[in-house]
C-alpha cells in the first residue's frame, strides 16, 4: 500500500474516533463552539487530505458533511439531533469507505448521491425529509456484512432525539474492528519523549557494556563470562541500532516544503528555478533533522534569491535560462553530508570586501591579504548580507551566521565553495545522531582527552625539533618554530600547531621521545594541529554536559565516561581555536592564502570613488574613510555659520567638497573621517563605487585639497588630500600638541616610502604628532642619507618597494653604519603573522599596518621610549 | 536549604537532635547535615580537569554519573594534603548535579542536641566563617557545621 495512504488511514481513523465522540458531545451541548470548531476542523482535514490523495468518493461525502457543519458553525443551522444524525451517517459512510480502502487499497465503488443530496439539502436549510433516501442508498456492494441497520432508525429521531441519536454512535465501534487493523497495526504513535528516554537509557547501556568488555579483557581467567558477555554485547548493539532507527527519518521530510518554496520564489523574483533533490531517503536522527530544517530552508531560499540570476542575465552569460538548485544528501563515514549548490553567479567578492570593510570586520590591508575562500567565509559573520535590496524573501540581515551557529550547535560544520559565474556550493557535515558520538582518545601530560571524530581530519606523526637538519630525515615532517610558535609543513602548507600540554597547562609531559602526534582538526575553514603525546583508540562516547561550575572553561564541550570507567573531558576544537586566536568568530586569517596571491594583491589599494561638483570622479583611499553616511537634509543644521549634523550623540562638522553641491537633494551623502574622538563629514554629490587598483599618483595637485591625479580603473581620477579637508573642519586637526613634553627637541623620523601618496599622507601626520620628518622615496635614497651622515631617531619604512624592498633595506641598515642601532618600524599592507616574523628577522623593531595612524604613533612612542632592542 | 534547617533548629528546644556526617579536614572536626549527603566514597580515581578553578580536584565516576570533586582543603584555603594520604569524599547534590567534597577522613554519623549548638564565634578565621553555619560543642572537641550550599557556590566566588 502506498505510504501516503497508510498514513492517511492512520490519521483518518484517529480523526473518525474523535469525531464520533465530539459529535455526540455536540448534540448534548449544541452551542459548544469549541466542540463545533473541532468537528469542523476534523472533517475539513479529512476532506482536504482525501482531495489531495485523489479519493473522490470520500471527498464528496466529507465535503457535503463539512458544508453542513460549516453552516452550523456559522450559526445558520442549529445543531438539531437530526442534523447531527445526518452528519453521523455521513461519518459512517466515511468509515465504510475508509475500511474498504484499508482492505483493498482502493476506494470501494458505491453511490453516495442520496446521502450527499440530503446533506446538501440540510445545508441549504431545507427541512430534512430526505434522511430516508440516504438509507435506501446504503447497500454497499463490497462490504455487505458491515452493520449499517442502525441508520434506518433515524426517522424517529425527530420525536425521541437523544437515545436514537446515540444509537449509531454506539454502533460505530463495531464497524471498524474488521477492517481497521490493517492500517492500525502498522504504526503506533509514540510521543517523542518516550523515544528520547529510550535513547538515553540505551546510551547508558552502551557505556555499561563497554565497561564490562574492558573489564573482561583485563581479566583473562573469568572465561565463563565471555560468552554471555558477547551475547549481551550483540544484543546491546542491536538494541542501540533499533532505538536509533525509531528516531531516524528520511531527510526528505525536511525537504518537502522546499519545492513549494522554490516555486513561489521563482514567481516572486521572476526567475526560472529548477529544484533537484537527491538522496531524499537518506535517514538521520529526527532531533538533528528538526535542527537543520530551518537552516536548510534558509539556504535554499538564499540560493534562489541571491545565487541564481534572472533569465536575462543567465542568457547573457551563456547559461540556460533555468537556474538549478541541487540538494544532495548522502552518508559518509558516520556523518551525513548535505550539499546545497546552485549554478548561479557565485559570491560577489568585491561586494563582500566592501561590506566587510564597511562593517569594520577587517581592514583594507587585511582584506587584501585574504584568499578567496577566506573572503567568502565572511558571509558567515553576523549581520552580513550582501543583498543590496531587502526583498520579501531574503536580505533581512539574519543570515548565514545564524545558519552556521545552528549547525555548529549540533556538532556540524559548514563550508562553501564558490566560483564567480559558476555557482556556489555549501557543504554541511553533521553527525548522524547527537546522543552517541565517535571520539578519538588522546593523551597529553598523563591525562586523556576525547576529541570528537567529526572535527578530526587526519593524524600526523612528526619529529620534535630535529636540530638544524630539517628535511634531511626524509618522509617524517618536522615541527618547526617561529619565535616559539610551533608550525608544521604539511603538504606545502603551514599548519599552525598548539601544544595541548601548554594550552591546558598540564605541566611537562613525561613523553620525551623525539616524536609527536599531531591531530589535525578542522575548525571552520581553518586547519589546526593539536600536539598530543599519545593517540589511543576511537571510542563511542555519550556526551554529557559539564557541571555548571565548569562551564566557563570553553576548551571542553562536555565530558563522558570511558569503557574503563574513568571520566574523560571532551575537547572542543572550536574552543581551542578561539583560545589560540585562530579563526576567531569564523574569520580565517592564518593560512591558506598562497604567497603568490598575497604578492599580487599587495600593491592594490581599495579606493572609494565619488562625485563632488563637476564631472570629474574623485577618489580617496577607502582605508582613510571611517564610514559612509546618508544624512537626511533636514538633519543638517547651521552652527556658527558652518553646517553641522548630530552624529552619534555629538556635533559633527560638515565640509562641502564643492560650492556647487546640489542643495535640493533630500539626502546628503557624507564621507565620515575620524581621528580619536573627532569626526568630520565631507559632503559629496554621490558615492559611486569602491574599486581596487594600483594607486599611482601621477600629477602633483595644483589645486588645494587635491593630491594629484591617478589612473583608477582606466580613468584619470583626482585623489583628494584628506589632510587638507580635515583641517577645513578642525583648524588644529594636525596641530594638537602631542602629550610628550614639547620642550625637548623634536625627534627626527626618516620615512622611506615609494608611494607619493603615502609619503604625503604620513609627513603631515607625523609632523602634527611632534616629529621632525624627512622623507625618502626609495631605500637607495635613504642609504645615501646615511652615507651623508644624517642622523635620525627612528626609521619608518615601507616593505613593498621597487629595487630594494624594506626587508633588504633593514638588513642593510642593521649590517653596519651609524643607523645600525636605530629602531625601525615596518609599514605594510601585509600584516600576516608570517610577514611580521619576516620583518623581525630582517631587523625591524615593530610592524604596523598601513593606514593605522594611531598604531604608528604608538609604535613610534614605544620605540623611542625604550632602549633599542638589538 | 541546609541553612534553613539549621536556623530552625536553633529556635527549637535544646533536646531536639540533628544528625551529621562527621569528617576531618586538616585535623579539624567538621559536620555536614546527613540529609544533604548522598554518598560516602573511599579513595576514588579522579580525573583532573585542566584550567578549572584550583578548588576543583577533578571529576569522578559514581555509578555512571559524573561527579565533580571539590577539594575541601583548597576550598577552605588550607595546606594541601600529602599526595600519598588516602582521601575520602562526601557526595552532595545541588541543582541536579552531584558534587564530591574531598576530605581527609569521614567518620561516624552523630546525632547532636540543639542545646550544644552555637553560632560562629566572631574570632573564627574568615575562611572558615564563610562556610561554617555554626559550631557544636562536643566532649573534648568542637564540630564545625559546614554549609554545603556555600561550599558549592564556586561560580560566584571563583
Amino acid at each position: 500500500m502506498d505510504d501516503l495512504i497508510a498514513d492517511f488511514l492512520t490519521e483518518t481513523n484517529e480523526s473518525i474516533a474523535d469525531l464520533d465522540v465530539a459529535l455526540v458531545k455536540l448534540e448534548r451541548a449544541p452551542n459548544d463552539k469549541e466542540t463545533l470548531s473541532l468537528i469542523f476542523r476534523l472533517m475539513h482535514t479529512i476532506k482536504g487530505t482525501c482531495g489531495f490523495l485523489g479519493l473522490p468518493r470520500l471527498e464528496r461525502v466529507a465535503h457535503a458533511a463539512e458544508n453542513v457543519l460549516g453552516k452550523v458553525r456559522d450559526g445558520a443551522l442549529a445543531a438539531t439531533p437530526d442534523t447531527v444524525t445526518l452528519v453521523l451517517s455521513a461519518l459512517d459512510r466515511i468509515k465504510l469507505i475508509v475500511a474498504g480502502l484499508a482492505a483493498t487499497g482502493n476506494e470501494p465503488a458505491g453511490d453516495d448521491g442520496a446521502l450527499v443530496e440530503a446533506l446538501n439539502a440540510t445545508a441549504a436549510g431545507q427541512v430534512p425529509e430526505e434522511p430516508q433516501p440516504v438509507v435506501e442508498a446504503e447497500p454497499l456492494p463490497e462490504i455487505e456484512d458491515l452493520p449499517t441497520p442502525e441508520v434506518p432508525t433515524s426517522p424517529p429521531v425527530m420525536e425521541a432525539p437523544a437515545p436514537t441519536a446515540a444509537a449509531p454512535v454506539a454502533a460505530t465501534p463495531e464497524t471498524p474492528p474488521q477492517t481497521e487493523p490493517v492500517a492500525a497495526a502498522q504504526t503506533i504513535r509514540v510521543t517523542v519523549d518516550v523515544l528520547e528516554d529510550l535513547m538515553t537509557l540505551v546510551s547508558e547501556l552502551v557505556l555499561t557494556r563497554n565497561q564490562l568488555l574492558q573489564l573482561a579483557r583485563s581479566q583473562q581467567d573469568n572465561t565463563g563470562f565471555t560468552v554471555p558477555l558477547q551475547r549481551l554485547s550483540h544484543i546491546t548493539s542491536d538494541l542501540q541500532e533499533g532505538v536509533m532507527k525509531t528516531r531516524m527519518q528520511p531527510i526528505g521530510n525536511a525537504w518537502n516544503k522546499l519545492p513549494r518554496l522554490v516555486r513561489d520564489l521563482a514567481r516572486e523574483t521572476g526567475k526560472k528555478i529548477e529544484l533537484v533533490m537527491l538522496g531524499a531517503d537518506t535517514e538521520l536522527d529526527r532531533q538533528v533533522l528538526e535542527l537543520i530544517k530551518d537552516p536548510l530552508t534558509h539556504m535554499v531560499r538564499n540560493s534562489g534569491d541571491h545565487g541564481l540570476e534572472t533569465p536575462a542575465e543567465r542568457r547573457a552569460a551563456g547559461k540556460s535560462e533555468t537556474g538549478r538548485i541541487t540538494l544532495n544528501a548522502f552518508h559518509e563515514g558516520g556523518h551525513i553530508i548535505i550539499e546545497i549548490s546552485d549554478d548561479g553567479r557565485g559570491l560577489p567578492l568585491d561586494k563582500i570586501r566592501a561590506k566587510a570593510l564597511k562593517n569594520g570586520l577587517a581592514t583594507e590591508p587585511e582584506l587584501a591579504a585574504m584568499g578567496e575562500n577566506q573572503l567568502q567565509r565572511f558571509i558567515f559573520r553576523a549581520g552580513f548580507s550582501t543583498a543590496t535590496v531587502v526583498t520579501a524573501v531574503s536580505g533581512r540581515g539574519v543570515g548565514m551566521d545564524v545558519v552556521k551557529t545552528n549547525i555548529e550547535k549540533i556538532g556540524g560544520t559548514i563550508d562553501l565553495k564558490s566560483l564567480v559565474g559558476q555557482g556556489t556550493t555549501f557543504t554541511i557535515k553533521i553527525p548522524l545522531t547527537l546522543a552517541i558520538v565517535s571520539a578519538l582518545i588522546v593523551e597529553a601530560g598523563t591525562e586523556r582527552f576525547a576529541i570528537p571524530q567529526i572535527s578530526v581530519v587526519e593524524l600526523v606523526r612528526a619529529k620534535k625539533e630535529a636540530g638544524r637538519s630539517h628535511n634531511e630525515a626524509g618522509s617524517e615532517p618536522v615541527i618547526e618554530r617561529i619565535n616559539d610558535t610551533p608550525v608544521l609543513r604539511l603538504r606545502d602548507r603551514l599548519l599552525p600547531l598548539v601544544n595541548l600540554n601548554d594550552l591546558l597547562a598540564l605541566g611537562n609531559s613525561e613523553n620525551d621521545d623525539t616524536g609527536a602526534h599531531i591531530v589535525v582538526a578542522q575548525v571552520g575553514a581553518n586547519s589546526l594541529g593539536i600536539i598530543v603525546d599519545r593517540v589511543f583508540d576511537t571510542e563511542e562516547i555519550v556526551v554529557k554536559p559539564v557541571a555548571p561550575i565548569l562551564r566557563h572553561v570553553n576548551m571542553f564541550s562536555g565530558n563522558t565516561i570511558l569503557g574503563d570507567g574513568s571520566v574523560i573531558m571532551i575537547l572542543d576544537p572550536n574552543g581551542i581555536a578561539r583560545a589560540t586566536g585562530i579563526g576567531a568568530g569564523g574569520d580565517a586569517k592564518a593560512i591558506s592564502s598562497s604567497a603568490a596571491e598575497a604578492l599580487h594583491t599587495t600593491e592594490l589599494t581599495a579606493m572609494l570613488l565619488f562625485h563632488a561638483g563637476g564631472v570629474q570622479k574623485l577618489a580617496v583611499p577607502l582605508g582613510l574613510v571611517a564610514r559612509l553616511e546618508d544624512i537626511p537634509r533636514d538633519k543638517i543644521e547651521i552652527s556658527c555659520g558652518s553646517p553641522v549634523t548630530q552624529y552619534r550623540g555629538k556635533l559633527m562638522p560638515l565640509v562641502a567638497m564643492s560650492d556647487s553641491l546640489d542643495a535640493e537633494k533630500p539626502r546628503q551623502p557624507v564621507l565620515v573621517f575620524n581621528d580619536g574622538d573627532r569626526t568630520m563629514g565631507l559632503m559629496v554629490d554621490e558615492i559611486v563605487d569602491v574599486v581596487e587598483d594600483r594607486l599611482h599618483i601621477e600629477l602633483s595637485g595644483a589645486r588645494a585639497g587635491m593630491l594629484g591625479s591617478a589612473v583608477i580603473n582606466g580613468v584619470a581620477t583626482d585623489v583628494i588630500d584628506t589632510g587638507y579637508w580635515l583641517t577645513q573642519a578642525w583648524q588644529d586637526w594636525f596641530h594638537r600638541a602631542p602629550e610628550a613634553d614639547t620642550s625637548a627637541p623634536p625627534r627626527h623620523v626618516l620615512i622611506v616610502e615609494d608611494s607619493d601618496f603615502f609619503r604625503q599622507l604620513l609627513t603631515p601626520i607625523l609632523g602634527a604628532a611632534g616629529y621632525r620628518v624627512t622623507a625618502a622615496s626609495s631605500a637607495a635614497e635613504a642609504l645615501r642619507l646615511r652615507e651623508a651622515g644624517t642622523l635620525f631617531d627612528v626609521i619608518v619604512s615601507d616593505i613593498a618597494m621597487p629595487d630594494m624592498d624594506g626587508l633588504d633595506f633593514a638588513r642593510a641598515v642593521r649590517a653596519n653604519g651609524v643607523w645600525s642601532k636605530l629602531p625601525m618600524i615596518a609599514l605594510s599592507a601585509r600584516a600576516d603573522p608570517a610577514d611580521i616574523e619576516a620583518g623581525r628577522d630582517a631587523g625591524f623593531t615593530d610592524y604596523v599596518a598601513k593606514f593605522q595612524r594611531d598604531a604608528l604613533i604608538t609604535s613610534l612612542e614605544q620605540c623611542l621610549a625604550e632602549p633599542i632592542a638589538a | 536549604m541546609t541553612t534553613d534547617v539549621l536556623e530552625r533548629s536553633v529556635t527549637v528546644d535544646d533536646e531536639e537532635e540533628r544528625a551529621f556526617v562527621t569528617l576531618m579536614v586538616a585535623n579539624q572536626l567538621c559536620g555536614i547535615p546527613v540529609l544533604g549527603v548522598r554518598d560516602i566514597l573511599g579513595s576514588h580515581k579522579i580525573t583532573r580537569i585542566p584550567l578549572a578553578p584550583a578548588e576543583i580536584a577533578g571529576s569522578l565516576n559514581l555509578r555512571g554519573r559524573i561527579v565533580t570533586a571539590i577539594d575541601l582543603r583548597r576550598r577552605l584555603r588550607l595546606p594541601p594534603a600529602s599526595p600519598d594520604q588516602p582521601r575520602m569524599s562526601v557526595v552532595a547534590e545541588q541543582g541536579g548535579e552531584l558534587y564530591a567534597l574531598l576530605v581527609d577522613q569521614v567518620s561516624e554519623v552523630m546525632s547532636l542536641k540543639a542545646g550544644s549548638f552555637e553560632r560562629n564565634p566572631p574570632t573564627l578565621p574568615p575562611t572558615w566563617a564563610e562556610f561554617s553555619s555554626g559550631i557544636y560543642r562536643l566532649d573534648g572537641a568542637l564540630l564545625v557545621v559546614l554549609d554545603v550550599g556555600k561550599l558549592l557556590a564556586l561560580s560566584e566566588t571563583a
